[in-house]
């Protein structure tokens, strides 16, 4: 481990800045111990509920310039099922257990058996863009978003992380209502609504028509978003969007966030892409003559 | 497959020329595509039917001039939808996907089982044309659902090789199991390799004999799939991606895996569940 690289975000200490971000690979230990393997600082597992759910039928992913869009619909078995999945998989690196709700009450529930478990910290997914009376439809809401924090935080003493979803008039707005009422770090962000239609068949091609607009197509979109968070909000950021190159990562670091996490990107590079990131960033510091790498958390404010 | 080939896969839509029916429930769809031309046997599709579903489907014929085919058994909702289909009508299709099998010009033994067949005849032809020595061995419940005979025989006319067809009920070639002809011939010679895809049971069994007599082998298994470029995790098997890592397995991924494989899968909700057998 190159001591440059460590992260540290709400007393959690990552090996490097880079993250698996919520929802991919995420519902098996096994698959979590291997992107761990590949070089990922910490892991956020896929989004889980007080029942299972079996998401949306298929397609359920489609692939469009410079992304993907995708309505899984929180498929889940449940925090209890879960719990023992994840509490056996014995990971090298902080695990984040992504939860959703339909009410507090359920988030608040789902962290405590969460913590049980063992898990390291909590993501609040408060920003889904496809599955009604949940994510962004709670997260859209600074009140909503204020009372799940409140909850949570007082049910456990874990640190908890807010997902923030891109898909608001004012995104900082939400993150200064979730830092203020406790959360510990803010990611920032989650997919961006969206929907393509096949012109042969005139269909919409989702299962569920509409779902949420990851990678490169997103990442200025992200980049704003982190850089507004920080100049108005003082807790950690976790930047998250279309990041698949070191090059991306230290942009979002220079907007503000402490950490990256990374999805579609295992797509398009392949698991290798934690390493990869992970090498150029500290090749950035080397050039840069900068020793650590919150050196440059926050730089492009300083102009 | 390679990365580069995922970042450049968008779905399209395309004809089907031609319908051909190889059993009272199974029928082959022929369509064109380049990208599926340019397969390796063992790479797979997602075949999307628009507002039913989009399902993962194996080549079963991938021919250069860009002539591809999947051939279907009925057994559900979306291949009932796919069914009714006539020629002249679309199919949804991106992919090929997975890395599928790898060849070898040795002494080589093919078992396939029911619609599993599919994706082991390309590999039957492409392993005709290694001039390896092939035994293929066709298993199916009764003599109705029996395939691709013709297109086996065809392929291995040229070469070293023959078929042996078996049935559960005896109706056609030998009665038993697909494993009991396999066992029968891994007593009697020395195999380079072992290719299978069918049921996970017979998968799983054959699996057993190679370890018995020490034969590699190479397996093509099925999971419930979702977004088939490895990200959604719906398909895991142990550390393994079945639409990325795989859906070909060698005989040490397997052993990696053996805790689950011929024992459990994952339903939709990612719940580990006991496969039926």
């Amino acid at each position: 481990m190159a001591t440059g690289l460590v992260t540290k975000i709400a007393g959690l200490k990552l090996a490097n800045p880079t993250m698996l971000a919520s929802g991919i690979l995420g519902l098996s230990g096994s698959s979590l111990r291997r992107v761990v393997d590949a070089g990922a600082g910490a892991v956020v597992t896929k989004s889980v509920g007080v029942k299972p759910r079996e998401g949306y039928s298929n397609p359920t992913v489609v692939q469009v310039e410079c992304g993907l869009i995708n309505a899984l619909g929180l498929p889940n078995p449940g925090i209890h099922y879960f719990s023992e999945e994840i509490s056996g998989a014995e990971l090298r690196a902080p695990v984040i257990m992504s939860i959703y709700g339909f009410s507090s009450e359920d988030f608040a529930e789902v962290a405590s058996v969460a913590v049980k478990g063992g898990v390291d910290a909590l993501e609040l997914n408060l920003s889904c863009p496809h599955v009604e009376r949940t994510g962004a439809e709670i997260g859209h809401d600074a009140g909503l978003v204020a009372d799940v924090v409140e909850r949570v935080k007082t049910r456990v003493d874990r640190p908890v992380f807010v997902k923030l979803t891109p898909n608001v008039a004012d995104i900082v707005e939400i993150a200064k209502a979730a830092a203020d009422s406790g959360a510990d770090a803010l990611t920032a962000i989650n997919t961006v609504r969206a929907m393509t239609i096949d012109i042969e068949t005139t269909h919409p091609i989702l299962a569920n028509k509409i779902g949420g607009l990851s990678g490169a197509a997103i990442k200025p979109i992200a980049v704003r978003c982190v850089y507004e968070i920080y100049r108005e909000v003082d807790v950690p950021i976790i930047g998250c969007g279309g990041i698949s190159t070191w090059r991306d990562a230290v942009e979002f670091m220079l907007a503000g966030a402490s950490a990256v996490q990374m999805g579609t990107a295992v797509a398009f590079k392949g698991l290798e892409v934690f390493r990869s990131v992970t090498e150029g960033i500290e090749a950035y510091l080397r050039e840069k003559r900068l020793r650590n790498v919150e050196e440059i958390v926050g730089l492009a404010h300083r102009q | 497959m390679s990365v580069s080939l995922i970042d450049s896969n968008q779905l399209r839509i395309t004809k089907i020329p031609e319908i051909r029916k190889e059993s009272p429930i199974v029928k082959t769809f022929i369509f064109h595509d380049k990208l599926c031309s340019e397969a390796k046997p063992g790479q797979f599709v997602m075949i999307w039917i628009p507002g039913v579903d989009e399902v993962p489907m194996s080549l079963s014929a991938i021919g250069p001039d860009g002539r591809c085919s999947i051939t279907v058994a009925k057994v559900g909702e979306a291949t009932e939808t796919l069914h009714k289909r006539k020629t002249g009508d679309i199919l949804g299709i991106r992919g090929p996907y997975g890395n599928g099998f790898v060849p070898v010009s040795g002494n080589t033994m093919v078992v396939g089982g029911g619609t599993g067949l599919a994706p082991l005849v390309p590999l039957t032809e492409e392993l005709a044309e290694l001039h390896a020595r092939v035994v293929v061995v066709v298993g199916a419940k009764t003599k109705d659902e029996i395939l691709f005979l013709d297109r086996i025989t065809t392929a291995l006319s040229r070469i070293d090789g023959r078929v042996v067809a078996v049935t559960e009920d005896g109706s056609h070639g030998v009665e038993g199991l697909a494993t009991d002809v396999a066992e029968q011939l891994l007593k009697k010679e020395r195999f380079d390799m072992l290719y299978t895809c069918g049921p996970e049971e017979m998968m799983y069994k054959l699996f057993l004999l190679a370890e018995r007599y020490e034969a590699p082998i190479q397996a093509s298994l099925e999971r419930l799939m979702r977004c088939a470029i490895g990200i959604c995790g719906s398909c895991v098997i142990g550390k393994f991606r079945v639409c990325r890592d795989g859906p070909v397995f060698s005989l040490k991924q397997l052993r990696e895996v053996r805790e689950e494989f011929g024992r459990f899968g994952r339903e939709s909700t990612g719940k580990r569940v006991r496969i039926p057998s």
